[in-house]
């Protein structure tokens, strides 16, 4: 669950990025976040790991008020929620396998439940045969799937993602689309910012439309699996 | 009858085991960062031999120092030539007389170890021999020189030295009685001197040291800054992002006290001969002693310490300032 509340973002050279943002997404939804670059997609995504805080107002996942989250529990709130970015960062001087073991890594598995889940997400993003390359080897397309594989491998409830078919062509931006309503699917919170209007038209899922960092428009998925125009 | 619950028992277990788990994996990961953080430096061999280089000279440094200062109270500690006290009698003491009183000092037991009387004319013979003034000395009418009782003390405290001295002087018998000391005082304010000397370079070196590694760190932080921002974005904890530079600092810090361990042995090997060879034309023989077991583990200790402070210094200042952006 993410529940933004009257959250106003001001950053120090005074440019106000977010203003009254008011919005609730439920468990197990999945939404978009459209609007222009600049609109403030990428700060709404900032607050909800804590790599921002909010000017004003109150921000809350899973029931946590993040403004009442200290340094030191940052680390915690980030480890439940999987975050694909837009230029992936994956850690070039590591193979596959390592930049996707990270977070269970971190979160303190045990190297053999490493393996098996790391594997699994792996699998699940079609490439099982790439752990042992390194990220340079890959295409974009590949690079931005072994991003998703770390963001799901620790199986967080919450996924995000910043523009995640920002630099694909339209096929294979659809194929990543596909991956994220399988996680859904399966109970995952999905949020993710994009300006492939496109694409979200035909994904018939809500969306919260960002302009100058105010929310105008708020639709609700259309009732009729598919019928994507018209609306 | 909560025994046989086989829900609670289980439910215990589970969570036993998963703590269990998750200290293991806590283990496993302390290895493996130690491990990689050690193949990272080989992999960079050269930049870290150097590195191990300037913090073991720095090391070794004190100490050798501290070898020479060790050696040097162990030498004066067994001086073979032990203090001696000269009681030169009145020239109008007998030689009999003169025997008589030495054998009184004799018995006084807990004063005097041993002791020698030399009459005026052995006294003569003797520096006949040894100066080669022989013929000066025949010229003479009578025999300048007094006896001597030549004491070697029980004690060889300064005070207690004193103290046998200032009785001897009052005997009737004794003309005066020379002592050397002053010498002796002398060596120990020098070796203090020198100690105090050691540890002030010590503390110095010691400071360059933990420089050396911190600079060193905050090279490695600055290479790392992606995997940092990466690690924290993913929820890796302080403590996860600060490991393997601890780790780091730590291999630093016991490799510089291994490569120090192997200078110091060398310059040892390198003067042990010839410090050998002045001490024996003074003494009997004396070994000059290298590091023992304990002091070896003692300075691959202090070079492992400082390694994790240097490193705990150098991330505390930069780690906190690389933030996800």
């Amino acid at each position: 669950m993410i529940r933004f509340d009257q959250v106003s973002k001001r950053y120090a050279e005074g440019r106000e990025a977010l203003s009254r943002v008011n919005f609730e997404i439920p468990d197990g939804e999945m939404a978009f976040l459209t609007g222009h670059s600049g609109a403030g997609k990428s700060t709404l995504l900032k607050l909800i790991i804590v790599m921002e805080r909010a000017s004003q107002g109150q921000v809350f996942v899973q029931g946590t008020n993040l403004n009442r989250v200290s340094r030191r529990q940052i680390p915690a709130i980030r480890r439940d929620i999987g975050v694909v970015f837009q230029n992936h960062q994956l850690l070039f001087d590591r193979t596959v396998y390592d930049n996707v073991a990270l977070p269970l890594t971190i979160a303190g598995y045990q190297p053999r439940e490493v393996g098996r889940r790391v594997r699994a997400a792996l699998a699940k993003v079609s490439l099982s045969n790439k752990e042992k390359q390194f990220p340079i080897a890959l295409s974009g397309g590949e690079q931005q799937r072994v991003g998703i594989a770390r963001a799901v491998v620790n199986k967080p409830s919450l996924l995000l993602a910043d523009e995640p078919t920002g630099n694909l062509d339209p096929g294979l931006s659809e194929e990543i689309m596909n991956l994220f309503v399988q996680f859904n699917q399966v109970g995952v919170t999905v949020l993710i910012a994009s300006h492939d209007l496109g694409l979200i038209s035909q994904m018939n899922r809500r969306q919260l439309r960002l302009h100058e960092g105010r929310l105008m428009e708020d639709r609700p998925a259309s009732l009729t699996v598919g019928s994507d125009d018209g609306q | 009858m909560t025994d046989n619950n086989p829900r609670l028992t289980s439910g215990a277990s589970v969570s036993a085991r998963s703590l269990r788990d998750r200290w293991l994996a806590y283990l496993a990961n302390h290895h493996w960062v130690a491990r990689e953080s050690l193949r990272g430096l080989f992999q960079v061999w050269l930049a870290s031999a150097m590195t191990w280089l300037v913090i073991g000279i720095a090391l070794a440094l004190p100490t050798i120092l501290y070898l020479i200062l060790s050696n040097a109270s162990n030498l004066s500690g067994d001086w073979h030539g032990k203090p001696r006290i000269s009681v030169y009698l009145q020239s109008t003491v007998s030689v009999a007389e003169g025997q008589a009183f030495a054998r009184q000092l004799g018995s006084q037991a807990g004063d005097v170890s041993s002791l020698e009387y030399i009459s005026p004319a052995a006294a003569l013979a003797e520096f006949t021999e040894r100066s080669g003034f022989g013929d000066v000395l025949q010229t003479l009418d009578r025999n300048p020189l007094p006896a001597v009782i030549v004491i070697e003390p029980m004690s060889r405290q300064a005070a207690q030295l004193q103290l046998l001295i200032a009785k001897l002087e009052l005997e009737p018998e004794v003309e005066s009685v020379s002592f050397d000391l002053v010498w002796l005082e002398r060596l120990f304010a020098i070796l203090s001197l020198a100690e105090r000397f050691v540890i002030a370079l010590g503390g110095f070196l010691a400071l360059g040291v933990l420089l050396v590694i911190g600079n060193t760190i905050r090279l490695a932080i600055e290479n790392r800054r992606a995997e940092i921002e990466v690690v924290k974005l993913v929820g890796g904890t302080d403590s996860f992002v600060r490991r393997p530079f601890l780790y780091l600092g730590f291999w630093y810090g016991l490799g510089g006290a291994l490569s120090a361990w192997v200078l110091v042995g060398l310059s040892l090997m390198f003067l042990a001969a010839p410090v050998e060879m002045l001490l024996a034309s003074y003494q009997g023989d004396f070994a000059v002693s290298g590091l023992g077991f304990g002091e070896s583990l003692l300075l691959l200790a202090i070079g492992g310490g400082l390694g994790i402070l240097g490193a705990t210094l150098a991330v505390g200042r930069h780690l906190s300032r690389i933030e996800p952006s």
